[in-house]
This record gives C-alpha cells, sequence and structure tokens, in this order.
C-alpha cells in the first residue's frame, strides 16, 4: 500500500568498493540515512528506507541484531502480548494485538510464528529480529560501534550540515540524515550514601537459590523491579520495596509501562499479609549503611548529616527509633536497584545540542511531536528513546506504538527529501462515513498510538471528495501541509482514538457500575478507547492542538465539531444505533446514504442534492431496495419526510368551522407557525 | 398602557334594526351609515370603522382590518366599514380624514372608540376589542395591591390566570385575550403591563411576557398564599390553551393498570407521565410523596400513584417510579430513585425533544423515534434479523481468491459487513443469485473487505460496495450501474457474449436487427446497435470496437464490415460509416450517419438515441433524463396516461414546442413517490392528471397547467407561450439552499464545556503547554486528592437512570450493547 516495488538491493555497489579499498584513509563514506542501532525501532526505519530504495545503512554494535534482548528482561520473559488468535481474519487489526511484529508486507514475519506462548520468551524476540533482517535484507553493519557523533555544518547538506559519525576503527561516517534508535542504554542509578552497596538489576543473580532465607529491599516500582521479586518471592523472608511514588497498574493507567498484571506477585502476597511490603519514599533522601555483620539498614540521609561523617554504623540514629512506625527496622541482606534506564547522551558531541528533556532529568532526549531533535534539524529519535512524545500517556515507548512512529517519521522524510507527498487516498464525500468507519474498526496504528497519532481526511473545494491521511502525528496538524505537501484549504477532520478522560489513573476505581455509555449522546463519556473526530473549518494554527483533554477556556475556535462514537464490546462500528458521524455546520456535507426512491424525491423537490444522492444515483450508482428492505424503509423513515410536507397542506386548508363564540375553538394560525419553524429548524 | 385605563363614553344608536345580517362573510363588508346600524343586533358587539367616502379604498388600517374580519367573526363579533355619504352623515363620520375612527358596538350601544392608530395591526386589533368586551373577566392592574386584592377575594372561590404583556396589542395580549374569551368564565383572568409588578412576585429577566396560575380555589386559610404554576412556553393562544388544561387536570390521579396503557390529559398534550409506585403498607407517606412531585411538575409531567398490589401486570421488584413518555410506543422506564430531586430532573431531562402538539382529538404522528437520519443504515438495522440464503454466492477469502478467479468466470462482490449501502446491496446481490440459479456459467462470489482489506486494495476496490466481472483471459471489468437486482442481472447477461458482436454476414445483420440473433438477450436490452463499416475504415472500426467495449453490460452492440456493406446501407439508407440502431419494442430501425468516429461521441450517440421522446419517468431512468439539464414537463397521471394527451404532447414535440424541454409523464401507480412530489409542489392537491414544469436546473420555479382547462394543443401551446414571456407565476419554488440531515447532529463540544465548567469552577482552567502536561502528569500522581471522582460520580447516577431498562433486559436474556461492553 503506497510502498513501491521491492527496490534493488543496495543501490551504490561503487561506494562499498571505495570503502573496501580505502579503509584505513578515512575517507568519509556518505549517506543519507543512517541508523544507529538495530533494534526493533532501527529495523523498522531500515524497513521502510529499503521499500523506497533510500540510501542508509543501520549501525549495530554488537554481532546480531537486537542485542538488548539478548540479555534483557533478565528473567527472560517478555510482557508485550502475543496474541495469536483473535477470531478475526483482518490482517490490520489483528496487529492490533500483536505487540511484538514489526510492520512488514510479509506475513511470515509476524511474531506470531516465532512463539506460541502468550508472554513470549526473549530469545524468540532476537531470533525474530535476526529473521526480520535476513529475510528482507536489511543493510545492517554489525561490530560497528559508533564512538562519537558531531555535525559538519555543509551549504549543499538536505539539513545546512552533515552527521559526522566515527566508529571504534576510526572509520568516518558521513550522514545526511540521523536516526538514533539506540534506546536507553544506561542503566539508572541513583546517588545516595551507600549506594555502593546497592546491587544493579542488570547483573544482580536470577537464580532464586542465591536469595534463599535473604532479607531483600527492591528499589523501584517498575515491572523490572516486580519481574524480580516475583522470581525470588518464594524463597526470601521477605521482599521489601522502596520508591518515591505509589505503585501505578498498568490496568488502572492504561499505560504498558506501569505495572502489569503479569508481574504484580507481591502486590498479591503483600495484600494477604505474607511479610511482603512496599514503602514510599524519596530514593534521594536515603542513606544506606552496612553493620558489622554486613547488613544493610536503611536510614534518612538527614540523620547521617547530623551524625557527622566519620561515626560507626551503630551510633547514627535510625528512623526506627524515633517512630515505630518505620517499616525499614530490620536489616536486609541484599538491596537490588531496578530503577530503569537512561538514554546514552555520552556519544553525542555538544554541538548536536541533543539535550534531555527537563521534565525527565536524563531519561530521554528533547524532540519535538514529528521525532525531529529540538538541538539539530536532520536528527531523529525512533524507538523507545523516542517515548518522552507520549510518556506515561501512550505506547510510543513500545514496539507495538513505536513501529507506527517510525512509519510517520519516514513518510515525513519522503516528503522533505524526495518530495513525495503523505499517501493519500481520494475518495468521492459519499465514502467518508466508510472510511473513517472502517479506520475506526480495524486501524491499528490509531489503536496503539492512541491520542498520538491522528488518521487525517482533507477536503476537497465544495467537499465533493476528499482525501485520506493516515497515522499522522496529533500534535503537528498545524504544519500539515508544509509536513505533508497536501493542501488542506477547505476544512479537514481529524480522528484519533482515546480513552475516557476521567476512568484511567492510578488510584481509580475502573470498574465502577455503569463504566459503558450506552446512548449516543453520551457518546464524549465513553470510558473506554473510543473514536473522536474533531473537525476543523481551517487548519489549527496555534502550536499545539487542543485535543482532549481540552482544559475549559482554551477552547480552540478553530474546532469546529466533535462526533465520538460510543464503544462496542468487539469495538466494531456498525453505526447503528447512533447516528453516523456528519455535521450540519452551513456550507458542509453529509455523507448519508438513500435509496433511489428517495433520491427520486429529491431531485424533483430540491434543487440541491445531499451527496449521496448526487454522486452516486444520479450518476445511475443509486442504491436501489430490494422488496424486504422497502418495506423496513416505509415504516421507517419515509413516511416521516412526508409528514413534513403533509403538515403544510392541512394546516391552511382547516377551517374554523364553529362560529358560536364561546366554543370557538383555537385558531390554528400559531401552530401552523410553530411547525413550519420546526421544520426550518431541521 | 393608555388604553387600559380610558374612559368609556356611551353613545346612542339611531339607527333602527331592519335587515338581517349574515354573519358569515369573509371579506369586509362596506355599507353605508344608515345600513350598518340597521344590521346592529342586540347583544351582539359589531366594530365599525367610519371613513370618508372619497377617501383611498385601500390602507393599511383597512388591510389590516380586512384581515380581522375572520378571527374576530370566530368570537361573533362582526366588522364593517362605513362610508360616510354626503347625504347621510353621522356624528361618527368625523370632520376630516385624519380623525377617522373605529367604534366598538355591543348591540346599538357604543362600548369604545378607538384612533385608528392603537389598531395597528390584526393582533392590536383582536386583542383591543376583546379586551373591551371582556371589561369583567380581564382585570387590568398596575400595581401589587391590586394584585393581593384579588388574590385575597378569590381565595376559595375560584383560580386566577395572571398574565404580564410588555404592552397592549402586542401578539401575546392578544393571546391572552382569546384565552380569556373561552376561560374567562371560568377563571379569572389579570393582565398588567408593568414589569415592577412582574419583578414583585419575583419574576426575572422577563422580555415579552409571562403567565401564571394562581391555584386560589384550593386555599381555604386567608393567610396563605396562593400556589402559582409558571407557564414556561411562549405565550401563544396554543400554548396557554393547553396550559390552563392541564391545570384543569387532576393534580394526581391514583391508578392499577398496566402503566403501558395508561393515558390522561398529559400525555395527549404531549407531556410524560410519572407513575410513583405504591403498596398498601406505604399508601399515605407515598401519597404525599406523590402530591409533593405533582406539584413540582406541574405543567412539565402527569403525575399518578400507582398501586402496586391491586396491579396485574409484573412491574420490576424494586422499581419505585415508572416514567413514561409521550413518544408512543416507546416503552416505559421502570427506575429506583431515592428522592424527589431524582425523580425531578430525571422528567427535567427527558421532556426537551417534545414539541407541542396540535390537537388532542388529532390523531398526529408522536415524536420521532428513529434514532439514525441515514435511511439505509435504518432500514438495513430493522431488517438485521432476516437470513439471506448467502450459500447461493461463494464467500472468497484471501486464499481462495486468486484460484477462484484464475478457474472460471466470476462476478465478485466486495462488501464490507458493518457498511448498511453494502449489506442492502448484498440482499439484490442474492436475489441475482437466485435469478440465475442453474441458468448462467457465471459464477457469483463476494468477499468481505472487512475481512480482507488487503485483497481489496490489491484489487483496486476503494469504494464499498462493488461489483467486478472477472473473464478468462480478459480484464476484469467494474460494474458502475444502479446498485439494484434488475440493473445487475442486466449487467451480467449481457456480458456473457463479447462486444461489439462481430457480424460477418447480411443474413445474419438482418437476423440481428430483429432481434432473432439473440433473441434471449434483448430484453435486457431494448435496443440493438450496428455499426456499418467499409472494410478500410480502420481507426473506425477500432473506435467503435472501443465504444461497444465501453457500452458492454448496457447496450448490445455488433459491427459489420464485409465487402458487401453497402448492400446494407442502401437498404437503410445510410451512409457509411453509420449506425443502424434496432428498437425492438417498437420494432423500428433507423440509421444515424457517424459524422465523427470517436469512441467518446458514438458512445454519445448511442446513449442519446437511448432516450425517449416522450418517456414514463420512473425512478430508474429520471437520473437520464436529469442529466439533459432542461426543465422538466411532467405529466402526473393516476395509471397508464391518456392516449389523447399522449398524442397532444407528442404533436407539440414534432411542432417543436418543446425542443427547451424534456416531456416526460410519471404513473403513480408505478412510481408511488410521485405522491410526495406532488404534495411539495400543490396545496391542496388538484384532481389529477396534473401537467407541471419544473425548471430544477435554473431557479426552481414549478409551473402548473390549469387543471381547469383540457390538456390539448391549443391551450398547451398558449399556455407555454404565457411562461415564455413570464406571464405565468410559479406555484412553488423549489428550496435552493443546501440539503441537510433532518436531525442536528451532537453538539459534543458545548455538552463537553458545560460539564467541564460545571465541575472544574473550583479549578481555574489554564492552558497546559506541551511540557506543562508532562510535569502536571506527575503532579498528579503525588497529589492524591488532584483529580477526584466527582464527575464520575454525577455521571453514574445520571446514566444509572437512562440505562435502567437495560438492566431489565438482561433478565430476559437479552444481551446489549451496554451490557456487553460491561464485561470489557
Amino acid at each position: 500500500m503506497g510502498l513501491s516495488a521491492l527496490a534493488p538491493l543496495w543501490s551504490s555497489p561503487g561506494l562499498l568498493l571505495v570503502i573496501a579499498l580505502h579503509p584505513a584513509l578515512s575517507v568519509p563514506t556518505h549517506r543519507d540515512y543512517c541508523v544507529l542501532g538495530a533494534g526493533p525501532a532501527g529495523l523498522q526505519m531500515a524497513y521502510f528506507l529499503q521499500r523506497a530504495g533510500r540510501d542508509y545503512a543501520v549501525f549495530e554494535r554488537t554481532q546480531r541484531p537486537g542485542s538488548f534482548f539478548t540479555r534483557y528482561p533478565r528473567h527472560r520473559k517478555l510482557i508485550s502480548i502475543n496474541k495469536r488468535y483473535t477470531g478475526n481474519a483482518n490482517s490490520e487489526f489483528n496487529l492490533r494485538h500483536d505487540w511484538n511484529s514489526l510492520l512488514s508486507h510479509d506475513p511470515r514475519l509476524l511474531f506470531r510464528h516465532y512463539s506460541r506462548a502468550y508472554f513470549p520468551d526473549a530469545h524468540d524476540m532476537v531470533r525474530y529480529l535476526g529473521d526480520f533482517t535476513d529475510t528482507l535484507g536489511l543493510r545492517v553493519l554489525y561490530n560497528t560501534t559508533i564512538t562519537h557523533v558531531t555535525l559538519d555544518k555543509d551549504q549543499r547538506a538536505w539539513n545546512g550540515h552533515y552527521f559526522i559519525l566515527t566508529d571504534q576503527k576510526g572509520q568516518v561516517h558521513q550522514c545526511s540524515v540521523l536516526l538514533v534508535a539506540t534506546g536507553l542504554s544506561v542503566p539508572n542509578q541513583v546517588d545516595f550514601p551507600g549506594s555502593e552497596y546497592v546491587e544493579g538489576y542488570e547483573s544482580v543473580s536470577v537464580d532464586p537459590e542465591d536469595f534463599v532465607g535473604q532479607n531483600v529491599l527492591i528499589l523501584g516500582r517498575g515491572n523490572s523491579a516486580f519481574e524480580t521479586a516475583d522470581n525470588i518471592l518464594g524463597v526470601t523472608n521477605f521482599i521489601h520495596m522502596l520508591s518515591r511514588s505509589r505503585v501505578r497498574l498498568s490496568w488502572a493507567t492504561h499505560y504498558v509501562g506501569d505495572l502489569r498484571a503479569i508481574n504484580n506477585g507481591l502486590l498479591d502476597t503483600y495484600q494477604l499479609k505474607s511479610l511482603d511490603g512496599l514503602l514510599e519514599s524519596d530514593l534521594t533522601d536515603l542513606a544506606i549503611l552496612k553493620d558489622s555483620k554486613g547488613k544493610f539498614h536503611v536510614t534518612l540521609k538527614f540523620f547521617l548529616e547530623e551524625a557527622g561523617t566519620n561515626q560507626s554504623t551503630d551510633s547514627i540514629t535510625l528512623p526506627q527509633d524515633d517512630n515505630d512506625n518505620f517499616a525499614m527496622r530490620v536489616p536486609y541482606d541484599r538491596v537490588i536497584r531496578c530503577l530503569g534506564w537512561n538514554f546514552d547522551f555520552s556519544i553525542f558531541n555538544k554541538s548536536l545540542r541533543l539535550n534531555s528533556g527537563n521534565a525527565f532529568g536524563k531519561k530521554y532526549p528533547l524532540i519535538r511531536a514529528s521525532y525531529e531533535s529540538k538541538g539539530s534539524r536532520g536528527l531523529f529519535v525512533l524507538g523507545t528513546a523516542s517515548h518522552s512524545v507520549d510518556y506515561r500517556k501512550s505506547a510510543g515507548g513500545f514496539i507495538h506504538g513505536f513501529r507506527y512512529t517510525a512509519r510517520a517519521v519516514h513518510r515525513l522524510l519522503e516528503h522533505r527529501h524526495h518530495g513525495i507527498a503523505w499517501p493519500a487516498t481520494e475518495l468521492p464525500i459519499t465514502q467518508l462515513t466508510s472510511s473513517i468507519v472502517r479506520r475506526v474498526n480495524e486501524a491499528s496504528g490509531l489503536y496503539q498510538m492512541f491520542g498520538v497519532l491522528a488518521d487525517v481526511i482533507l477536503l476537497k473545494e465544495n467537499a465533493t471528495a476528499f482525501e485520506y491521511l493516515e497515522e499522522f502525528p496529533l500534535q503537528m496538524v498545524a504544519q500539515l501541509e508544509m509536513l505533508t505537501g497536501r493542501k488542506a484549504q477547505h476544512g479537514l477532520f481529524v480522528i484519533i482514538m482515546e480513552y475516557g478522560r476521567n476512568f484511567s489513573g492510578p488510584d481509580k476505581d475502573v470498574f465502577f457500575d455503569n463504566r459503558s455509555v450506552g446512548q449516543t449522546e453520551d457518546a464524549w463519556q465513553s470510558n473506554f478507547l473510543h473514536p473522536v473526530i474533531y473537525y476543523y473549518r481551517h487548519l489549527p494554527t496555534g502550536e499545539r492542538v487542543s485535543a482532549l483533554p481540552r482544559p475549559a477556556g482554551c477552547s480552540d475556535l478553530s474546532v469546529r465539531r466533535v462526533v465520538t462514537h460510543s464503544e462496542t464490546f468487539t469495538h466494531t462500528l456498525t453505526c447503528q444505533g447512533g447516528r453516523p458521524p456528519h455535521t450540519t455546520q452551513p456550507g458542509s456535507f453529509s455523507s448519508l446514504c438513500f435509496c433511489v426512491e428517495s433520491c427520486f424525491l429529491f431531485a424533483l423537490t430540491r434543487q440541491k442534492l445531499p451527496p449521496f444522492c448526487q454522486q452516486g444515483y444520479l450518476r445511475m450508482q443509486g442504491l436501489v431496495s430490494t422488496e424486504s428492505l422497502r418495506q423496513h424503509r416505509v415504516e421507517s423513515w419515509l413516511p416521516r419526510n412526508h409528514a413534513a410536507t403533509d403538515s403544510r397542506l392541512e394546516d391552511s386548508s382547516q377551517q374554523p368551522g364553529d362560529h358560536e363564540p364561546l366554543d370557538a375553538p383555537m385558531a390554528p394560525g400559531p401552530l401552523a407557525q410553530s411547525l413550519d419553524s420546526n421544520k426550518e429548524e431541521l | 398602557m393608555s388604553s387600559g385605563s380610558s374612559v368609556f363614553r356611551v353613545g346612542i344608536s339611531f339607527a333602527i334594526m331592519c335587515i338581517f345580517y349574515v354573519p358569515t362573510i369573509d371579506s369586509l363588508p362596506e355599507l353605508s351609515p344608515q345600513k350598518y346600524f340597521s344590521t346592529l343586533q342586540p347583544g351582539k358587539a359589531s366594530l365599525a370603522y367610519f371613513c370618508q367616502a372619497d377617501s383611498p379604498r385601500t390602507s393599511v388600517f383597512l388591510e389590516e382590518l380586512n384581515e380581522a374580519v375572520r378571527p374576530l367573526q370566530d368570537y361573533g363579533i362582526s366588522v364593517a366599514k362605513v362610508n360616510c355619504v354626503k347625504e347621510e352623515t353621522s356624528r361618527y363620520c368625523g370632520k376630516e380624514k385624519d380623525l377617522m375612527k373605529a367604534y366598538l358596538f355591543k348591540g346599538n350601544i357604543l362600548l369604545r372608540e378607538f384612533p385608528t392608530d392603537t389598531l395597528f395591526d390584526v393582533n392590536a386589533i383582536v386583542a383591543h376589542v376583546l379586551f373591551a368586551l371582556l371589561f369583567n373577566e380581564v382585570k387590568y392592574i398596575t400595581n401589587l395591591e391590586d394584585l393581593q386584592n384579588i388574590e385575597n377575594a378569590l381565595k376559595g372561590k375560584a383560580n386566577i390566570v395572571f398574565s404580564y404583556v410588555r404592552a397592549i396589542g402586542i401578539p401575546e395580549h392578544r393571546a391572552v385575550m382569546e384565552a380569556a374569551f373561552v376561560y374567562g368564565t371560568t377563571y379569572q383572568f389579570v393582565l398588567t403591563t408593568e414589569i415592577a409588578l412582574l419583578e414583585s412576585i419575583g419574576s426575572e429577566d422577563v422580555e415579552y411576557a409571562r403567565l401564571y396560575f394562581f391555584h386560589c380555589k384550593l386555599v381555604l386559610d386567608l393567610t396563605q398564599q396562593c400556589r402559582r404554576t409558571l407557564m414556561e412556553q411562549p405565550l401563544t393562544t396554543l400554548n396557554i390553551h393547553l396550559f390552563i388544561k392541564i391545570m384543569k387536570a387532576p393534580l394526581l390521579t391514583e391508578v392499577a393498570d398496566d402503566p403501558q396503557q395508561v393515558s390522561t390529559v398529559h400525555l395527549q398534550l404531549g407531556l410524560p407521565l410519572v407513575f410513583i409506585v405504591s403498596q398498601q403498607a406505604t399508601y399515605e407517606a407515598d401519597r404525599r410523596t406523590a402530591e409533593w412531585v405533582a406539584w413540582r411538575l406541574l405543567g412539565k409531567a402527569g403525575v399518578l400513584l400507582l398501586l402496586r398490589d391491586s396491579l396485574e401486570v409484573n412491574i420490576p421488584q424494586h422499581a419505585n417510579v415508572v416514567f413514561k413518555r409521550a413518544e408512543k410506543g416507546v416503552p416505559v422506564e421502570f427506575l429506583v430513585l431515592r428522592d424527589v430531586d431524582l425523580i425531578i430532573s430525571h422528567v427535567e431531562n427527558n421532556i426537551h425533544v417534545e414539541e407541542i402538539q396540535e390537537d388532542e382529538d388529532d390523531d398526529v404522528e408522536g415524536p420521532d423515534i428513529v434514532t439514525q437520519d441515514d435511511e439505509v443504515a435504518e432500514t438495513v438495522y430493522r431488517d438485521r434479523k432476516r437470513k439471506l440464503p448467502l450459500e447461493l454466492t461463494v464467500e472468497l477469502t484471501e486464499e481462495t481468491f486468486n484460484a477462484t478467479v484464475m478457474a472460471s468466470d466470476n462476478i465478485v462482490l466486495f462488501y464490507v459487513d458493518w457498511q448498511a449501502v453494502s449489506m442492502a446491496f448484498l440482499q439484490s446481490y442474492i436475489d441475482v443469485a437466485i435469478k440465475l440459479k442453474g441458468t448462467s456459467t457465471m459464477l457469483l462470489t463476494r468477499i468481505n473487505c472487512a475481512d480482507w482489506p488487503d485483497v481489496c486494495t490489491k484489487q483496486n476496490v476503494t469504494e464499498f460496495p462493488f461489483v467486478k466481472m472477472y473473464k478468462k483471459g480478459k480484464n476484469p471489468v467494474s460494474y458502475t450501474g444502479m446498485l439494484g437486482t434488475e440493473d445487475l442481472l442486466k449487467f451480467i447477461q449481457l456480458n456473457r457474449i463479447s462486444y461489439p458482436v462481430n457480424i460477418t454476414s447480411i443474413q445474419e445483420a438482418e437476423e440481428y436487427l430483429s432481434g432473432e440473433l439473440y433473441k434471449d438477450l434483448i430484453s435486457y436490452s431494448s435496443m440493438s446497435v450496428l455499426g456499418l463499416f467499409s472494410p478500410n475504415m480502420t481507426t473506425a472500426k477500432e473506435d467503435f470496437s472501443e465504444a461497444g467495449n465501453y457500452l458492454k453490460g448496457y447496450v448490445i452492440t455488433g459491427i459489420y464490415s464485409e465487402e458487401d456493406v453497402s448492400l446494407l446501407s442502401n437498404r437503410y439508407a445510410a451512409t457509411l460509416p453509420a449506425l443502424l440502431l434496432a428498437r425492438h419494442t417498437e420494432g423500428k430501425i433507423e440509421s444515424i450517419p457517424l459524422a465523427s468516429t470517436h469512441a467518446q461521441d458514438v458512445v454519445q450517440i448511442i446513449t442519446d438515441a437511448l432516450l425517449e421522446t416522450f418517456p414514463e419517468i420512473t425512478v430508474e431512468n429520471l437520473p437520464s433524463y436529469f442529466r439533459l439539464q432542461k426543465p422538466l414537463l411532467i405529466l402526473f397521471s393516476d395509471g397508464s396516461i391518456n392516449p389523447q394527451y399522449k398524442n397532444a404532447i407528442l404533436t407539440l414535440v414534432k411542432q417543436k414546442y418543446l425542443d427547451s424541454f424534456t416531456p416526460c409523464w410519471l404513473n403513480l401507480k408505478n412510481t408511488p413517490v410521485g405522491r410526495g412530489i406532488l404534495r411539495a409542489y400543490f396545496d391542496p392537491l388538484p384532481p389529477l392528471p396534473l401537467l407541471v414544469l419544473v425548471n430544477l436546473h435554473s431557479g426552481g420555479q414549478v409551473f402548473a397547467f390549469p387543471s381547469d382547462q383540457a390538456i390539448i394543443e391549443e391551450n398547451l401551446v398558449l399556455w407555454l407561450k404565457k411562461l415564455e414571456v413570464g406571464l405565468e407565476n410559479p406555484i412553488t419554488i423549489l428550496p435552493a439552499q443546501e440539503w441537510k440531515p433532518p436531525l442536528p447532529a451532537y453538539d459534543f463540544l458545548s455538552m463537553m464545556d458545560a460539564a467541564t465548567s460545571q465541575h472544574d469552577t473550583e479549578k481555574v482552567p489554564k492552558c497546559m503547554k506541551e511540557t506543562d502536561v508532562q510535569e502536571n502528569d506527575k503532579e498528579q500522581y503525588e497529589d492524591k486528592s488532584a483529580v477526584r471522582k466527582e464527575p464520575i460520580e454525577t455521571l453514574r447516577i445520571k446514566h444509572w437512570n437512562r440505562s435502567n431498562w437495560f438492566k431489565e433486559a438482561e433478565k430476559s436474556f437479552k444481551c446489549d450493547k451496554e451490557l456487553c461492553s460491561k464485561v470489557n
């Protein structure tokens, strides 16, 4: 779809030859696109570049793709769902429930062929990524560690500068566009007194035997922490978990990065009084002391400072001395740090201005909603490292999310550097509802990247036709024309999927009664993932599209209509029981459908016809109803239509028949007016 | 304001009554003074305008007065214009033209005189006249003290209808007076124009008018105030009438019948009913509650006490309130509402739909309960339970598609099962399969593109439903005709052979033209086209082949280009290259020389030739004639057309009178929807047949041939000439505004805004920057109280009420969307 046939494998064999002949001379080899890292995001990008026949290379540190998964997660169980059966044949729909596959045209490269487990083993992911690379013939340069990245200003370059990559052998690579898909590779460490006693998730033993009869403190409250706890739950004396924030359950937040039910065995035992515990404290206030027996005591930095520096363990006040409620009165045998990962900024030269976003400390580089670095044009961040765009909101930090954002980035690049407009299907206006319902029913990108990627419908002049653009980054809608090469002069629809604004969040009762909404007019209060359709008369001009949640008082005046559907169990809309999206704005349109008889009536009683009649019936393509349908139609719809015409007729023919003053009937005059005006409104 | 307090002058009429006056004349009678006074009857009121004989015959006032004749007659008041002639001067005849006045007599007693400027329009005339006549029934007051005096005087005796109008003579004043005319003897009407008075009884934001019902009759204790019910609808005669009717109805009724069957005046007036379910044990308390509710809902709903113990039908055990909407056919709702406020709010949230219906006796349609405004979607939805014999067509999948399409000749329907148009057309498709069963080599298949989007995309199908024909060794052909059984069947049948047919002998050509050659096909194509070419006209032949190929499935085409082609061309007087058109129904063969042999032009010639000169217009063929962009001259006929009319029009066609029109006729028996069209044109509908000219493409005027004239050539010609020079007036003009869906769209934005402003008033809304969102997000987790569940809580109550009968449905194993998604 929209992708050209498989391009020749490699477009410049001559260049390769040059590299082979002069390896020692450090002549920079040029590539249009350089991808850092052969993980899922790097490979996904490589796939799109390859299909488009672009000049690219992927640089990979190790000798095979997906090296992260050779070691992580430590306990080998992936928590991304491998749902192999959905009862649905639609391949696009099935991607909604496939959290591991990368996007490709090859149905063999679906993860369900690689593992039968619902929560698959990480080795299968390694095998899958290897096959993906080999089957598609992606160009990956293995054993190439990029040690330094810098900028070289050059007027001729696409972006005014080249990215200069130096590998461990001193070989220099010149790139027009740099796509960073290196993930988060630096374990997050918090500095506090005693942090040297802490073992890291990346190196701690995964053998439960090593924990038999021990008291264990785990720092962190994420999936890695719970995964570690789960592994040793049965053999330890007890496990305490400590983190700054309260535990967030992904089934309450809809965020797959929060604690998943599969890992929360410890919560179960905590709530059932089985010695395990959860504690809340800021790690930076913490101090860990090692006593003479080699056991660890937890205290606060504050007490340590009070006591001075060179005190022995025993003389330092411990919180439990004053406050009996302090849970950590017992010493621990081990302290394990499971605090997540940070982006590796170290290889990037300052000139790249690849700063970390302030909101997340050192975790993520700062990027725009188009995934381009805020510091240097032409540098895009993909994959897990790009999660700052939708951190704690959507799925952009995970395979099932970033496979779509990679495609979006590729489409942006195709337009920016190769003049290929964002792919779009042009259809007559009568297909509007169908197109929307179809995407809402089956689109996986909208579904996985809810609230982040949006489908955009650009209306043509007089709203007789439209262009349908898929999965455009919502926050970039203001720059849509510039970024896609499409024109949005005559109004547009923006379609996204969202959860109800008050539904999810830590601490909320997500199973409350009547959480589902049955009436169409209540659709906006829908709690489950549901489509929201915005209609704008013009492209929104502000920096930010006021997507939901839309704070009151900041209403974007250009938003004309929001149409949403109430959810259904299967997420299949049939447009029944609710009205299909249409608007009644002046000069607008509708894609309501009519049988030929109605069109016939309209054609002879109106000067302007509904589009469905104009474009279908009058072009001899109308829908002729069968006998049984005609029956239903007569019952439901047409009588009303006739009634409207009838009323006028009866009003004027009615005569006040009685002239006895005292029993005079009320004149029918006012009613005739009210009916008429009512008709006008409709 | 002035008129209310003005003094009455009483005069004596000198006239002697001697002629009986007939009071049912509609137009304003013009009489001499003497004659006028002779018509006055004792006890009857009469309004007379005295004017100078030489004054202009029409004036604004006279027009208004003329209009007031009919309404005043309804109240038994006659109206007349009295011409003051010199011979019989009357004291009512003013000296100067400007000082002419209207006088109101009762019998021969003068009640009031009106300067003409107070009677500025028909409303003012009616209002003033009634006001003067109902001097006792309608008390005009200016201060609160007056109101209190009246109130006190009537306590325990009668109820009061108190109204405020901004000024005397405005439409609202007329409405009040008209109501007073009917109800003035039953209720005391009190009127004021003092806004201060209204404000002093606690009404705010009054724009034009207000009307209160004071329930004074019930009040026995003089120190107690009368209860007041405000009428919330605008002040119109009808609204006041309905309002008073509701006030008249009993406050609370006890019933022991099935709520579904119960009907009261409220229901007939478009108001819902609220049943308070009561049991023997709690009867007293329930009755008090019900009365309290009834007072609160007075004018908004009818309240009944439902005695559960003596009830024969089952109502759910826990339900304590039953809500019955005014719309017919809507099931009653069983609710559990813990306090009175919930009942009130439930009613108030649910009555917005009702428009007050015409008359309680009339069999008017209830408010629309159809939720869909998509005709096809609604129809298909209603038909959802029907099982189609789908097995007559082969369902394809991604795996079987290519193999099936390669193996045999196929018609493939590409559809999506969630789309109404697709599902409607699927029925026609199955009908085609039934008709073709066992007779066709063509395999009818279908593929659900909701399941196999990739196949459909690969076949370049982006719109649904879509039909393609796959024939071995040939490019697939897209079907572009009407989505119906007949047209698709025709397409399939005609496509059994390939076009254009190559005719190789003169004899074969004759058989072809006579219809013998493809006997079984000519029922699908009323015309066969034969292209005649000399063997050396290669490009022309290619072009014709292209045209024939383009038209395949719609019309039969053949080609003849043997050496002896001249035999044929001579026989049919054609010059090569030429087309022979054989019209099988008429048995005629005509020839058309081909000036241009371009494929497009050939297609155009053939499609034009398919049109008739005076066709019966049908739903199916209108588009072909509509395309011509000419005004339609339609003869609406109830059944077959009268041959005389047909001949008259055909003669006009021959005489070239109708070149700028598309003459056609419509058989209402075949095309019943034509009645809807006539209703839009005529008001009232004259007897059929009707000849109408509809200028659809420029202006939308509709002209009607006078129905009292015979449809004969002379009359038609005359009428057309009049039309041409603009002497005829259109009977109606078709609306030119954009077509709009019949139901308004949901305005979710304002709903959301309303909800946020309600709940977030304590929180100052702020615009969040991208980074703020994330920071804010973090803060929320720290601060538990940042987002409380309050909004959800309120929603929950609301939903509970509404979705309650879903819960009931659960018991009867009906799995509804609501319930299903709860499992989600």
